[in-house]
């Protein structure tokens, strides 16, 4: 689809050409033989599709102009036998590399920072994942047609203001990769959330995040954040089974079931981040890498290197500063130098007035003074945690702290 | 590509600190656009005092002193732009000295 979007710029008529391709494919290929180079065969048929679709329907002169290019290119390559043909009869649009470098120029353009967050995501999943207009709907709990249009605005802005339909120059890649990035991020996030909707449709998210990562590092080979985020995706990932209990309810780190967790995922993604840092070029999805690798090292809490999270933490904050990266890392040095040496941090975090009204500033403060035995102060901590709501599971889980620091919960 | 640029400054952020040599920097600007050949037109709008909103209402002409936008960016000027694409528009708006200390609107002309 990605080629066909570069020659002849039309979305729509691409994804179409696209799906009629892999239907010839699913007709022909149990009898026929698949052929020694699928993707070319498919990017073939799909292209000649196009050429009869837009002779047929007499388009613009414009458009014909690219399409005799199309014609001209390897004749030898006859969709109705596809084993003829070698490497030499085939055209730059057929071999693999070319494949790859129209994914990669689909990708960044799907994700163009001038595009809404949402469009992003949303053409993301549809042009590269091929999810269907209703899975996506789905995925992000809207209806349908408020997916289809936010489909509809974003391919019209493309066209309509020009989005050009590339891979950014190298004075804006390092920019727009960080944007891309963040888009998959999103859509890993969103289904590993699990806040909201029927399971399935989110596994599927993160499965299509991860799939897409892991294309893009492949794409991407000399850019270490995009083994990064593949390797961070993937430690998250392999702890899937651990972190709900029967009733849905998140099981945090240090009382996850570690057995559960996904040791091949684990060893893929300790062998992704290792590449990735013998770049030398650290960045903040490998940074967080690092520190999920640290955890999944562990054979439980007291035997991680907590000393070594905080000061990935503290780098961290050097280039992603952010008042929940300080968080994390107050976490982490409670853990490593003790609750009162953590709790110094919160509180200077609490004066900054960053993060002000956010739970799980108060949710931690009170942990640390619970072990610190201030049962006093600590019930005060969770009583403002509680008042700022959260998930069911989360209130649960914060009124049977405040009951075991003898606190009863004041009426509202 | 033919696009309009709409210069808007934020009274918040432009104080004088953050404007002064404000009319060099512009007419900087507007020589390397202009040689570029990315600049088609453009002028400075006169105060925002000097405007008037025009509108048709029940058949008859309704007129208003001052700028219909009730935000404290207001449109201080503008430039059609000729770029090859997006983000060489976006590059062009990026360097204009308003940038800084308000907003740039960049709308593609309608193609009819």
């Amino acid at each position: 689809m990605a080629a066909l979007i570069r020659r002849t710029g039309d979305w729509d008529l691409s994804e179409e050409c696209a799906q009629e391709a892999f239907a010839e494919a699913l007709r022909r290929w149990p009898s026929d033989g698949v052929p020694d180079r699928p993707g070319a065969w498919l990017t073939t048929v799909a292209k000649n599709r196009a050429i009869d679709r837009l002779r047929r329907e007499r388009r613009g002169a414009e458009l014909m102009v690219q399409v005799a290019p199309l014609e001209g290119e390897a004749p030898a390559m006859d969709d109705h036998d596809p084993h003829l043909g070698s490497d030499s009869d085939c055209d730059s649009d057929s071999d693999e590399s070319g494949i790859e470098d129209d994914r990669l120029r689909l990708i960044f353009t799907c994700c163009h920072p001038a595009l809404p967050l949402e469009g992003r995501v949303a053409l993301t999943l549809r042009a590269l994942a091929g999810l269907t207009t209703a899975e996506i709907a789905r995925a992000f709990l809207v209806p349908e047609p408020t997916m289809a249009k936010r489909l509809v605005r974003a391919k019209g802005k493309i066209a309509g203001a020009r989005i050009p339909y590339r891979v950014p120059p190298a004075h804006l890649l390092p920019e727009r990769t960080g944007g891309v990035l963040a888009v998959l991020y999103l859509l890993f996030n969103e289904g590993y959330a699990a806040s909201g909707g029927p399971d399935l449709i989110r596994a599927q998210l993160c499965d299509e995040a991860i799939r897409l990562a892991r294309a893009l590092s492949g794409l991407m080979p000399d850019e270490p954040e995009a083994a990064g985020l593949l390797a961070l995706m993937l430690f998250h990932h392999s702890h899937r089974r651990a972190r709900l209990d029967a009733a849905g309810d998140v099981i945090t780190l240090e009382d996850q079931d570690r057995t559960l967790w996904d040791r091949a995922e684990i060893d893929e993604a300790n062998a992704r981040l290792a590449a990735a840092l013998r770049h030398r070029r650290a960045g903040p999805y490998q940074l967080q890498a690092a520190i999920a690798a640290c955890h999944t090292d562990a054979a439980d809490v007291a035997d991680t290197d907590w000393a070594r999270i905080a000061s990935l933490y503290e780098t961290l904050a050097g280039v992603m500063p952010s008042p929940v990266v300080a968080l994390n890392r107050a976490v982490a040095v409670a853990m490593a130098r003790g609750p009162e040496a953590g709790l110094q941090l919160i509180d200077e975090l609490q004066e900054s007035g960053d993060l002000t009204g956010y739970r799980l500033l108060y949710a931690t403060r009170a942990d640390l003074l619970r072990r610190l035995g201030r049962a006093d102060e600590a019930a005060d901590a969770y009583r403002q945690a509680l008042a700022l709501s959260g998930s069911d599971a989360e209130h649960r889980f914060l009124t049977k702290r405040l009951a075991e620091v003898g606190g009863p919960e004041r009426g509202s | 590509m033919k696009y309009l640029m709409f210069v808007c400054v934020d009274h918040e952020l432009a104080t004088p600190e953050a404007t002064k040599d404000m009319g060099e920097r512009s007419m900087a600007w507007v020589r390397e656009m202009d040689g570029r050949g990315v600049r088609v037109q453009g002028n400075r709008l006169q105060e925002i005092s000097t405007a008037t909103t025009v509108r048709v209402r029940g058949g008859e002409v309704v007129l208003a002193d001052g700028p219909f936008a009730e935000t404290k960016e207001l449109i201080a000027g503008f430039d059609i732009l000729e770029c090859a694409d997006l983000d060489e528009a976006i590059e062009v708006a990026g360097k204009h000295p308003v940038a800084r200390v308000g907003s740039l609107e960049v709308r593609p002309f309608a193609e009819d």
